[in-house]
């Protein structure tokens, strides 16, 4: 169990690294991208391992990662998105979609329909994760004790 | 853009080039907007408007030296290090330790600047962050190589495509059907195991994530316009790419 976490954890470090140099971040912030991603995906690791379903679990990966990207942000004065655009990808629903797609080429769109709004539902949390993790860390900033 | 003496224009011209760089490196549009308006504070101008859409940027100045600018934006690429250059920039404006005509020619230094990382490092990188995608997705190590290879052919695929014509959801649908066709191939062959991961695995370079990020923080921040037309722009190159694996699997059965 530990092994496999912290492989996944090396992986997903790797992965988000590595999008972080497509999309053009600079060398040295490189290694922060990657640690976001792979707290992200970590944290979605953990969740799943618990039983969680997957829209929660993805809702609290996105948490993890914008927060950890906002602090960062606040730490090298840097644009956020150069932390956290590479750290969503792995949470993503491109396992459902293809599956998806897959059964609409076999014409089977009952089975179909359902894994899209499965994505689709799994997008919106990606969305609502955003939105959430930025409302949290304003309050914080604002209030007195940690100011 | 020419750089004039006039006092408006002068200020303008740096307003529009920072947000122009910003913009068409993949910043979010409240970023253009809010640069552009405290870069014109800093400098003296209470009064600066500006209105932004992924397509363009309108930008007014009021005051003794009134003006109103637009510039179009037609070519959008990724390169977030040109943003944070250009955010540094601005903050050193503000911050008063910048003089105008140094702003104006770091700036344009920016804007010229080369991409930092070679066409085939990139592709490299991907191949190695598609393998890594499959082991998150639970596949074998020894789907690693398959999966690096055709998301590796895929991605330089979309890269020169990219060069050739300048149709992202065209780009983006010619290399998903590219990485699948190899994915069907390398199973066919008995060097790949589970093509479904294969297929997974090699398309994860062409998704949208930072399109859907900023789509979401440009909503949120009230650009509705922006952040509809990034959306629908994200959405569509993940629909291209599903037709193109769609493509792939319903030839190839």
């Amino acid at each position: 169990m530990v092994v496999q976490l912290l492989e996944q954890l090396a992986v997903s470090f790797v992965a988000c690294a590595a999008f972080s140099l497509i999309f053009g971040v600079q060398k040295h912030r490189l290694v922060q991208c990657g640690l976001v991603g792979g707290a992200g995906w970590l944290a979605y690791t953990v969740c799943s391992a618990l039983e969680m379903r997957t829209i929660p679990a993805t809702l609290l990966a996105v948490c993890v990662v914008t927060i950890i990207s906002q602090m960062m942000a606040k730490h090298y004065r840097t644009p956020i998105i150069v932390f956290s655009a590479a750290g969503i990808i792995p949470l993503v629903p491109g396992k459902i979609a293809y599956d998806a797609m897959r059964h609409i080429v076999q014409e089977e769109y009952v089975i179909a329909v359902e894994l899209a709004v499965q994505a689709f539902m799994i997008s919106g949390s990606i969305a609502i994760g955003l939105v959430f993790s930025e409302v949290i860390y304003i309050i914080f900033r604002r209030s007195p004790r940690s100011s | 853009m020419d750089y004039a003496n006039n006092d408006g224009q002068d200020i303008a011209s740096i307003c529009l080039l920072a947000g122009k760089i910003i913009l068409q490196n993949g910043g979010e549009t409240y970023r253009v907007e809010d640069t552009m308006v405290r870069i014109a504070e800093a400098y003296g101008v209470a009064n600066a408007y500006s209105y932004v859409t992924p397509t363009g940027i309108i930008f007014a100045l009021d005051g003794a030296a009134q003006s109103t600018r637009l510039v179009r934006i037609s070519e959008r690429s990724t390169n977030l290090k040109k943003v944070t250059l250009v955010n540094d920039i601005s903050r050193r404006i503000c911050q008063g330790s910048l003089q105008r005509h140094e702003a104006y020619k770091q700036l344009q230094d920016i804007e010229q600047a080369k991409d930092d990382y070679p066409a085939w490092l990139k592709v490299l990188v991907a191949a190695v962050a598609s393998g890594c995608f499959l082991i998150m997705f639970r596949g074998s190590w020894n789907d690693f190589l398959p999966v690096a290879l055709a998301s590796g052919i895929g991605f330089l695929c979309l890269l020169t495509l990219h060069r050739i014509m300048p149709i992202t959801f065209f780009a983006s649908f010619l290399s998903a059907v590219i990485s699948g066709s190899l994915a069907v191939l390398m199973v066919w062959l008995g060097i790949g195991h589970n093509l479904d991961k294969i297929i997974i695995g090699s398309i994860m370079p062409l998704v949208p994530g930072l399109h859907i990020t900023n789509a979401v923080r440009d909503l949120m921040a009230g650009h509705l316009v922006s952040g509809l037309s990034k959306g629908a722009e994200a959405f569509l190159i993940a629909f291209a790419i599903g037709a193109g694996i769609a493509f792939v699997l319903s030839v190839y059965p």
